[in-house]
């Protein structure tokens, strides 16, 4: 139980997918102009997260690390596959987007509407491949602390969005150089929100 | 002379970072540093103009519905082999930089060049395109990852540039700039330099 919840506080704050390593900036600052789109982008990620990090981990355990096709039998055993890592996730990344998609157009078409226009956006969205990199690098025990860790990283990316866009919101009203305008000014506000998270750091539970 | 245009566009008009805003993702983790910088400017740089010749060989072929899962196996392909490359033959290079080789697949960069040129254009436009685009990446990468090292490390790519007598006097590293928040505010500096210029 400790592992689980460590997990995922430490992948909510300590290792903020936005402030810590930067991933899905490119949407972040694209999407983060008010805070209801922002909310609807978070929460699509955090679904898709939630749920193409576990098949990956399994892909992962299962089938592509060396000695993972042992099942198979033992003449298996030497089998490394990692060298197809980048495909096989990117695959399964586009696919499963597919079929949420598809999945919810049919059966709950008020969710649809309102993350529809995201999904296929995430596909291509760092933090989702960048989940399922973390995963294999961090070699997690087993799929329940990899799905604690897909919720917590998209919950933390889906917090630092919303809190961007609402200070973007504000921003409206300031006097801001010329130059800076826009991106510049956005670079430096997810910078300073970056420096507040890293209080965080060495946080243990 | 379209080809030259093509090539020197991106560096100012239009760099893909500070104008239009794509790749920022990996842009900013791996620039603490000045050498991981250059490996993931080159890799990019690598990755935008072959996976662009290859689109564009295959432009006619793609059926438009399914094209974006094509462009997707497409780059990872091409990123899968230069980080078997990276492996062999830089390794320490290779961990520095961890999950962002991998990264390149999901780079706006790369999947916005496909989409805009690749898919309308002929190989070798197509593959001048994407050697503009990376480099003008690289550059930025390169600034930032000079202006990081060298007031936050005292050194450049591994070597000691600040002389140790101005150590003796007094002067110390920055340690905020080996920050990752940092980043973000050299590359604003940047666009806000580019901007001031430009207008």
């Amino acid at each position: 139980m400790e592992a689980y919840l460590s997990t995922f506080v430490s992948s909510i704050f300590m290792e903020n997918m936005i402030f810590a390593y930067f991933l899905g900036m490119c949407s972040f600052v694209a999407v983060s102009k008010n805070v209801k789109t922002a909310l609807g982008l978070g929460i699509a990620v955090t679904f898709v997260q939630t749920v193409t990090l576990p098949v990956n981990y399994l892909l992962e355990n299962y089938v592509l690390r060396q000695g993972a096709l042992g099942w198979l039998g033992a003449q298996f055993d030497t089998v490394n596959l990692s060298f197809l890592s980048f495909i096989i996730f990117i695959a399964v990344i586009a696919a499963i987007v597919q079929i949420i998609e598809m999945v919810l157009d049919k059966f709950v078409p008020s969710l649809y509407n309102s993350l529809g226009i995201f999904l296929p956006l995430i596909a291509v969205n760092c933090a989702i491949m960048g989940g399922s990199l973390f995963m294999q690098q961090k070699e997690f025990p087993n799929v329940g602390i990899a799905t604690t860790f897909a919720l917590g990283s998209g919950i933390g990316w889906a917090l630092a969005i919303v809190g961007l866009a609402a200070i973007r919101e504000k921003l409206h009203y300031s006097d801001i150089p010329k130059p800076l305008q826009g991106l510049g000014i956005a670079f430096i506000i997810t910078a300073l929100m970056g420096l507040g998270f890293m209080s965080f750091s060495g946080i243990k539970i | 002379m379209k080809n030259k245009e093509l090539f020197l566009n991106p560096f100012s008009k239009n760099n893909p970072i500070t104008v239009q805003m794509l790749g920022i993702c990996s842009a900013l983790a791996v620039t603490s540093k000045l050498e991981p910088a250059l490996v993931m400017g080159i890799s990019v740089t690598v990755v935008v103009a072959l996976s662009n010749v290859i689109i564009s060989l295959l432009r006619n072929t793609i059926p438009t519905r399914i094209r974006i899962i094509v462009q997707l196996v497409v780059v990872a392909a091409v990123v899968t082999v230069v980080n078997e490359i990276l492996k062999a033959y830089a390794y320490d290079v290779s961990k520095q930089l961890s999950v962002f080789i991998g990264l390149i697949i999901t780079n706006c960069i790369v999947m916005g060049r496909l989409e805009v040129f690749a898919l309308a254009n002929k190989p070798l436009p197509s593959l001048i395109d994407g050697l503009g685009n990376g480099l003008s990446y690289a550059i930025i990468l390169l600034v930032t990852g000079f202006v990081r090292e060298l007031l936050g490390s005292g050194s450049l790519l591994g070597y000691q540039v600040v002389p140790n007598k101005l150590y003796e006097w007094g002067y110390e590293n920055n340690g905020l700039m080996i920050l990752p928040p940092m980043a973000l505010i050299v590359v604003a500096c940047i666009i806000w330099l580019q901007k001031a210029r430009q207008k």
